[in-house]
């Protein structure tokens, strides 16, 4: 749990020390107060408080780590996890860590994908607002992501070398995502998916002679 | 492996005591039967079926160490 102390002539000052230096509002915290010593005789003895401030856990943060650490300890796993809250895209994160990790992972992310949709309903049963919640192990999540990305550029490079439109083997919509974005701007090429879940796929096709200009 | 899915089945529904699990095992199958609350069939199998799709992947993962094979079948 992340806190800061500080020490100010009064409790006031000293909150909103620990809050700038923390970069939040006074409701994302908890405050203790740690001393507060007032002047007994007038101006003799100066006065003095001390608090510690540290940041609230978000409910949903606490409840995903629950039932993430109820679920891995039932698989036999010793597991740790480090969160963060990203009030823009109001989402956490959720970093897994331990050992034997792969199991939780599965094929292609399978596993993982399906434990991270399951802690989103939980999470999100109990409140009226909606955090989406993503999991990650071993950097799998931006590992997969690099991997993505080389693919489609090595698809559209070849989308371009033989002027054929490429298909991508089926990928889920996450993952095809990545790959439309990743070819957004990629000169020669357009993309669109195709077919029914869940065998959707990314297609990367030549646009070299939109337009009928074709002159050879 | 029964513990787990008792935990996620639990968690997901409203009336947690209402789910029952009943367990059979064949050779190196075993097939779970989750027995819950009419008014929970929905929260355990989701749209599409999705939520009981990621039991079941969560199930396969367990089933790995333990080197079985493993069903799920939601039941009302």
């Amino acid at each position: 749990m992340k806190f800061v102390e500080k020490r100010a002539k009064t409790v006031d000052e000293a909150v909103n020390l620990a809050l700038e230096e923390l970069k939040v509002s006074i409701g994302d915290v908890n405050i203790e107060i740690l001393e507060e010593t007032k002047p007994l005789f007038g101006i003799l003895g100066g006065k003095e408080a001390k608090v510690r401030v540290s940041l609230k856990e978000r409910e949903e943060t606490s409840a995903a780590c629950d039932f993430l650490k109820n679920v891995t300890e039932k698989l036999g796993m010793k597991t740790e996890f480090d969160t963060s809250y990203n009030e823009d895209e109001e989402r956490i994160k959720v970093e897994i860590k331990g050992e034997g990790l792969g199991l939780l992972i599965g094929r292609r992310g399978e596993t993982l994908d399906a434990l991270q949709y399951l802690t989103n309903i939980i999470v999100n049963k109990k409140t009226d607002s909606y955090v989406k919640v993503t999991l990650d192990a071993e950097n799998y999540r931006s590992r997969r992501e690099e991997a993505l990305v080389v693919l489609a550029k090595r698809m559209a490079d070849k989308a371009v070398k033989y002027k054929k439109n490429m298909i991508i083997e089926p990928k889920n919509p996450y993952e095809r995502r990545i790959i439309h974005e990743a070819l957004q701007d990629y000169p020669g090429v357009t993309t669109y998916s195709t077919g029914e879940e869940p065998n959707r796929k990314v297609v990367v096709a030549y646009k070299g002679n939109a337009g009928g200009y074709e002159r050879k | 492996m029964k513990e787990l899915l008792e935990y996620v089945a639990k968690s997901l529904v409203n009336n947690p005591d209402d789910v029952k699990i009943d367990e059979l095992e064949e050779g190196n199958i075993v097939t779970f039967e989750v027995h819950v609350n009419p008014d929970d069939m929905g929260r355990i199998i989701g749209k599409g079926g999705r939520i009981a799709k990621s039991i079941r992947a969560l199930m396969k993962a367990a089933s790995f160490k333990e080197d079985k094979k493993v069903n799920v079948e939601i039941v009302d």
